[in-house]
């Protein structure tokens, strides 16, 4: 395998992030897309080549470019690891990548930031392939923080909005709570085996103590949490939706949020000899699962729909990795990008058709002037519902399935409430869209019209996705062609892929996957298209569950009580202490001295002139030594930076 | 012989810092920055790095401080020397800094000496200095040095862009 | 034999000049004398590394310290630039009189 070809991959679409940075609003301004696609464009074609010689010539690779870091002992290297998880992985984000991308022509077309949008997502396209080809994890680190960037960047992206720019910061500042445990969990692996290559790290897995290997998988699994979005730093996710819907779709749906899934996955080695921690992912995993997908039985707009559908199946892709079933939760991985990347898409369809209506409440009947969104739409629902032979039923009942056999039976009840819930709140979805009675607005309804082809053919494309997605590489359960390609990453190291015939269980879970399905599926249909009644007379009679399901379990305000106001109110009376007595004293002793007089006036009344006048001095003492701590002069700033080496120095001689 | 040496431009070094900092007139602090930076090049020849020195004594004793009194001639205010020199922790700043040189050099002077003297024959000499300091650049360190290339230039740039005078559009 | 001159002492000078640099740049006023300490501290900083090279055997801290050198020109540079913006701008180099920092 040619080292060239493969460092191309990232290679071009950084090249692309240059020429449209500097050169984008100036010279290229409408034709920005033609970099922008035409570089993910060739990414991909690369990917495909990679990826064949992978599959069917066998390649492994692990490809040194430069040294990067070399300090002592420890050295890191930029490098790319070709094998089969990586090659999955690379036609998930180029592929998906490429039809987001291309749709983007036509979503963002005469948006004034044109230029600027497909700048960050080729940056995105950089950071999530150096991501998944990295062969060490800091390589990794950058660019799990260059996605977390772009994440930032593009729900921000309409940054005049303050809910956009108020989502991108909550993206990124609930991202580095993970980031943090992450971070920490790289050092420690560092600590243990002396080097951050994964070459290095996995051989010798099983040296390292238990009680070690736990804290670096946990602290590796705090890091999966904040990006995949799981309980209990999934916030950021739902108001993600902030950014436009290409974006929604590529990073919030398909790929960045699974990085998470990929890094622990890459780490199975790890996770595998550790069976807490496995324990804990497999837990918040069903756990989030659950979770989400009861709140998204009652939410109006469809994006958010969407996007707790999103948190509620990277849940299911945890509890498989946590059960064990690493092939499994990758293939649903890639699944849930083509499905998922269509039900965002196609959802930006209806938006863009209904002219930025997002509420479903106001949509319905939109079947017939939406006839490609709608079937689309329609293939992608029954694909995330777990109907056969779509692609969702098989990714899903292989992680139930492995849930059950490895005698998880409560949390595999868990996992199959929340396939009903799923199934059930993506057809609710689809009968308020486009069943039903029109309930568009009056002067929106006039213009409804379906999308341009270039938005039209990315769903096309990705409707055959989750159609065959899973059942040719899926089937037959168990022992289909990703799991004798993946099982060359995940097999060796004793997880529990071993290759057995169907049995009567299988047969079993197939039956209840799909029962759940069908009747998820049928509660829809009965409550939003025979008895359109019913739902709000439950809504009414089960307020508070409705409620507290609708305001998302409250978790946000929850966060603010706990978290949020307190360090507001930390900070505002910081401000007050700033008002009141720095700048009092700064700007002159006229407000001491009212101050003093004050004081002085209540001590007259109440004790003698000497308390008076030392309460005075303390106050005024306290003042100016208070004072000091924020004069504005950088050199007082330095002073105490010196003040501080002297410590550290002092301490270095005393001990 | 080397200790003489030694001795004799630390000491030059270490005068001429002390009047950077203490005297009033700027120009003379900038000359004095100049002795000082002539010194440590000096020292730069005992440590046997000629060629470091050389790009010393170029490009800080030179480039550096051409700009330096450009600046002063061009930002010069008369009477700058009657005023106040000093800023008003200077007091306590100087005693920390005792402190911690003192504190410092102990430290240092216990740990540092015990291998007692610099290895004999370093193999640095073999090719001469200036040959073999160039193939490390450009070969393992050649990345680090195109990234300093265009810090300079982003520095240029900034330097330029800072100090015109504002362009009508 | 003639007297070597141990590493310490390099160290030792290297952190003296540093101290001086650093005390010249918490105790004057003056903007140009505190650019100028701190290129007294960059040097000293070089010093360290050209000893720690000379001990080692090796040429990485040559090629640092050349790097500090390229970085205190560009820092030399740019600090000049904004002096003199400082100087057209409000008439001082006094240091103590620009504090916009302060609120």
């Amino acid at each position: 395998m040619s080292p060239f070809i493969v460092a191309l991959i990232p290679l071009l679409p950084a090249l692309a992030v240059l020429v449209n940075g500097l050169l984008g609003f100036r010279v290229l301004k409408e034709k920005a897309h033609r970099l922008g696609v035409g570089s993910v464009a060739l990414s991909f074609l690369l990917s495909l080549w990679v990826i064949w010689q992978v599959a069917f010539a066998g390649a492994r690779a692990d490809l040194v470019f430069y040294e990067w870091v070399v300090a002592g002992n420890f050295s890191v290297s930029i490098g790319f690891l070709i094998d089969p998880l990586t090659a999955v992985m690379l036609f998930v984000v180029t592929g998906v990548g490429l039809l987001v991308h291309i749709y983007s022509i036509g979503y963002m077309h005469g948006d004034p930031g044109y230029p600027r949008f497909f700048t960050y997502m080729n940056l995105f396209m950089v950071s999530m392939l150096l991501l998944v080809m990295a062969n060490n994890y800091l390589l990794l680190f950058v660019g799990w923080e260059g996605v977390g960037l772009c994440s930032y960047l593009l729900i921000g992206y309409w940054y005049e909005k303050k809910s956009a720019s108020d989502a991108g910061k909550k993206a990124f500042i609930v991202n580095r709570i993970g980031d943090a445990g992450f971070l920490l969990g790289v050092f420690l692996v560092f600590m243990t085996f002396g080097s951050l290559d994964f070459r290095e790290v996995f051989p010798r897995a099983d040296q390292a103590a238990v009680g070690v290997l736990t804290a670096i998988t946990l602290l590796l699994f705090v890091g999966a949490v904040g990006k995949s979005a799981q309980l209990p730093l999934h916030v950021w996710l739902p108001d993600a939706m902030e950014g436009p819907t290409p974006v929604s779709a590529l990073i919030h749906a398909a790929t960045m949020v699974t990085a998470g899934v990929y890094m622990v996955a890459r780490s199975h080695v790890l996770f595998s000899l550790a069976p807490v921690s496995l324990q804990v992912v497999a837990a918040v995993g069903a756990l989030t699962a659950i979770f989400s997908a009861s709140i998204g039985l009652v939410q109006n707009d469809i994006k958010r729909v969407m996007a707790y559908s999103t948190v509620s199946q990277l849940g299911y892709m945890f509890f498989g990795l946590g059960v064990g079933a690493y092939a499994a939760g990758i293939f649903h991985l890639m699944t849930h990008a083509f499905f998922k990347g269509l039900l965002f898409l196609g959802a930006g369809s209806v938006i863009h058709a209904l002219a930025g209506e997002q509420d479903m409440r106001r949509m319905g009947g939109l079947r017939s002037h939406l006839p490609v969104t709608a079937p689309t739409l329609y293939v992608a629902s029954l694909a995330l519902a777990g109907i056969p032979p779509f692609a969702g039923f098989w990714s899903k009942d292989e992680i139930l399935g492995a849930a059950f056999k490895e005698g998880q039976y409560l949390l595999w009840a868990l996992g199959v409430v929340a396939a009903f819930m799923t199934a059930f709140y993506v057809f609710r979805m689809i009968y308020m869209t486009f069943y039903g009675e029109s309930r568009v607005e009056r002067e929106r309804a006039h213009h409804i019209h379906e999308s341009p082809r270039v938005m039209t053919w990315p769903l096309i494309l990705l409707a055959a996705l989750s159609t065959v997605g899973g059942i040719i590489p899926g089937f037959p359960p168990e022992g289909g062609l990703i799991h004798g390609f993946l099982g060359q990453v995940f097999a060796s190291h004793g997880a529990p892929e071993a290759q057995h015939g169907l049995e009567l269980v299988d047969y079993g879970l197939m039956g209840v996957s799909v029962a759940v399905g069908l009747a998820g599926w049928g509660l829809a249909r009965f409550f939003y298209i025979s008895r359109p009644e019913i739902p709000g007379a439950l809504a009414r009679r089960f307020s508070f569950v409705y409620r507290l399901l609708l305001n998302k379990y409250w978790v946000d305000e929850i966060y603010a009580a706990l978290v949020v106001n307190p360090l507001l109110r930390l900070g505002r009376s910081l401000r007050n202490f700033d008002e009141r007595v720095i700048d009092g004293a700064v700007n002159g002793v006229s407000f001491l001295t009212v101050l003093w007089g004050r004081i002085s006036d209540l001590f007259d009344r109440f004790t003698v002139d000497g308390a008076v006048n030392g309460a005075g001095a303390v106050v005024r003492g306290g003042a100016r030594n208070f004072r000091r701590l924020q004069t504005g002069f950088a050199q007082n700033y330095a002073l105490a930076m010196l003040l501080g080496i002297f410590v550290i120095a002092s301490l270095y001689l005393l001990f | 012989m080397e200790q003489f040496f030694f001795f004799l431009f630390a000491a030059g070094a270490v005068i001429s810092a002390l009047l950077v900092i203490s005297r009033r007139n700027v120009m003379h602090c900038a000359l004095f920055l100049v002795l000082t930076f002539f010194f440590v090049a000096a020292i730069f020849v005992l440590l046997k790095a000629e060629f470091l020195a050389a790009v010393q004594v170029l490009v800080y004793a030179g480039a550096i401080m051409v700009l330096f009194t450009f600046v002063i001639f061009l930002v010069h205010i008369p009477r700058t020397e009657k005023i106040r020199q000093t800023f008003r922790q200077k007091n306590l700043a100087l005693a920390l800094g005792l402190l911690l040189g003192l504190e410092v050099a102990y430290i240092l002077y216990g740990t540092m000496a015990a291998p007692a003297s610099l290895p004999a024959a370093a193999p640095v000499g073999a090719v001469g200095n200036t040959e073999s300091f160039g193939v490390a650049l450009f070969t393992r360190f050649l990345f680090p040095f195109e990234v300093v290339s265009v810090l300079l230039l982003a520095a240029m740039i900034g330097a330029i862009v800072l100090a015109k005078k504002e362009i009508d559009r | 034999m003639s007297a070597e001159v141990p590493l310490s002492y390099y160290l030792i000078l290297g952190a003296l000049l540093f101290i001086i640099g650093a005390v010249g740049v918490l105790t004057r006023r003056h903007a140009l004398v505190i650019l100028m300490s701190i290129e007294l501290m960059l040097n000293a900083v070089n010093i360290t590394l050209v000893a720690f090279s000379r001990m080692q055997g090796n040429l990485t801290g040559q090629v640092f310290s050349l790097f500090i050198i390229a970085v205190a020109a560009a820092e030399a540079a740019v600090g000049l630039a904004i002096v003199i913006v400082l100087f057209n701008s409000r008439e001082t180099l006094n240091i103590d009189e620009i504090n916009l920092m302060k609120w």
